[in-house]
């Protein structure tokens, strides 16, 4: 094979950006389980962890600066490089909505939740394993597997409307909880962009295996984070 | 229509076919490259633009190539005219053991196109397109190959530029160059492609890249593909073109 350490180099590349993408599954599931048990520690420990996934960032877009200047990538090598150098940008992101519920988890006092959080752990697994398989999508570069999954996206929608109605009810009956519930309002929000940005992991998997820029969800965000 | 338009070309040495059927498209004022390994025939093929293959013994030619229409495969074509046309520049550079004036000056002497006294304005014309008159103007007496190669690269394509070509064939222009020199002649190219049409064969896929509107992959004397430049290198629709390109065949 006359590009072995190329090859080489693309797997690793491709390695340490999955093990920076279960980083952060983890911390999307974590930060809800943190907040239900008002784990003040945990959420301390989770915006911690944020900072190591931050730097597992810039070490993959530095490593593939080096692979572009020293491998010359030319079409699906080259595609491969882009897809992770978005990826990582995108998976940074998600970790960043993580780290929002745990500081969120921060400003609410001590002390039980309005209400017992069934639909935010939910959002927070299908959210979790949406991404786990877009990631699986562009390691198999599986296009119809990558253009499924963000129909999914649908299920998570549903839940964050789900939690506003539930949380604008408990507002409508005592102002008094206004300021919780809006901030829990915000928990479901990350979680709802971060399935959202799933969708763009799965677009840079069909543009790694056809060349293609495709958009598979027009829907334009709420509001910023 | 296009400037140069190469119809069903075939082209043997003897009873072995080197190009198979190769039809293309070349624009004028763009530059389009051709990549493939070495012996996939696109020398050949860069040779058979200006006839420069008929001086090889056996070698055969079929099919038509056009110059803004006009056949230049038939046999009653003037190929000293034809190549004032289409001007060739070579891998290494090849000045004449002349001065550098007599170097720009050797074609228009040759086919007469113009007076003595009309060729100091010509040769400083044709020495200005490829950027070097200010480098050389005290040195016009003196040995050519006194200048570094970067520098005698350029006199041959002032000395190609001077008969006022149509189209430029370039032959690996940069392939004994240093990079600088190399980037000097990619420079020179892209100032060149807004008055000429230019063909360059290169190894150098990256300078294909970086030059060239489009680009054509030879494999075995046959065009795989040609396409847009930006898009042969992102997006190959040929398995052979993506495996070459990207290093894993060839």
């Amino acid at each position: 094979m006359p590009r072995d350490l190329f090859e080489h180099e693309l797997e690793q590349l491709q390695d340490e950006m999955l093990t920076m993408a279960r980083a952060i599954e983890d911390a999307l599931t974590a930060s809800v389980a943190i907040l239900a048990r008002r784990d003040m520690d945990g959420a301390r420990a989770l915006i911690a962890r944020d900072r190591a996934i931050n730097q597992q960032r810039f070490d993959i877009e530095a490593q593939c600066l080096v692979v572009v200047a020293t491998q010359q990538p030319m079409a699906s090598d080259l595609r491969i490089i882009a897809a992770i150098l978005f990826n990582v940008n995108e998976l940074e992101r998600i970790g960043d909505y993580a780290k929002g519920i745990a500081k969120i988890n921060l400003r609410i006092p001590p002390g039980p939740l309005l209400e017992p959080l069934e639909h935010l752990p939910r959002m927070a697994e299908k959210t979790r394993e949406m991404l786990h398989r877009a990631l699986d999508a562009f390691v198999r570069r599986d296009v119809t597997l990558a253009r499924a999954i963000p129909r999914e996206d649908d299920q998570v929608d549903a839940l964050f409307e789900q939690v506003n109605q539930a949380l604008l009810r408990l507002i409508i009956a005592d102002s008094s909880v206004t300021e919780q519930a809006n901030l829990l309002m915000w928990a479901a929000h990350n979680l709802e962009r971060a399935a959202d940005r799933v969708t763009n992991l799965c677009e840079r998997t069909i543009f790694t295996v056809t060349g293609e820029f495709v958009e598979l969800d027009t829907k334009e965000p709420a509001q910023p984070e | 229509m296009a400037k140069i338009s190469v119809q069903q070309l075939n082209f043997f040495y003897g009873s072995k076919q080197v190009l198979a059927d190769i039809s293309l498209e070349i624009e004028d004022r763009k530059i389009m490259a051709l990549i493939g390994p070495s012996g996939c025939g696109k020398s050949t093929f860069l040779r058979c633009l200006n006839r420069m293959n008929d001086t090889i013994a056996g070698a055969r030619v079929e099919g038509k190539i056009l110059l803004d229409g006009e056949n230049i495969l038939a046999p009653t074509l003037d190929v000293t005219r034809l190549r004032a046309r289409v001007g060739m520049v070579f891998q290494r550079p090849n000045p004449f053991p002349q001065s550098v004036f007599d170097n720009v000056a050797f074609g228009p002497r040759i086919l007469n196109t113009h007076k003595p006294k009309e060729l100091p304005a010509l040769v400083e014309a044709s020495l200005r397109q490829v950027g070097l008159w200010n480098e050389v103007r005290d040195q016009l007496k003196q040995d050519a190959l006194h200048l570094s190669l970067g520098q005698q690269q350029r006199l041959c394509i002032a000395r190609a530029l001077a008969v006022q070509p149509e189209a430029l064939l370039m032959d690996e222009p940069c392939s004994a160059l240093d990079p600088q020199a190399t980037l000097e002649i990619e420079e020179l190219m892209r100032t060149l492609r807004e008055k000429y049409c230019i063909v360059i064969v290169t190894h150098n896929m990256q300078q294909a890249a970086r030059v060239s509107d489009r680009t054509g992959f030879f494999w075995l004397g046959k065009m795989v593909e040609e396409d847009a430049t930006a898009a042969l290198f992102t997006r190959p629709r040929h398995t052979l073109t993506e495996n070459y390109i990207t290093g894993r065949a060839g």
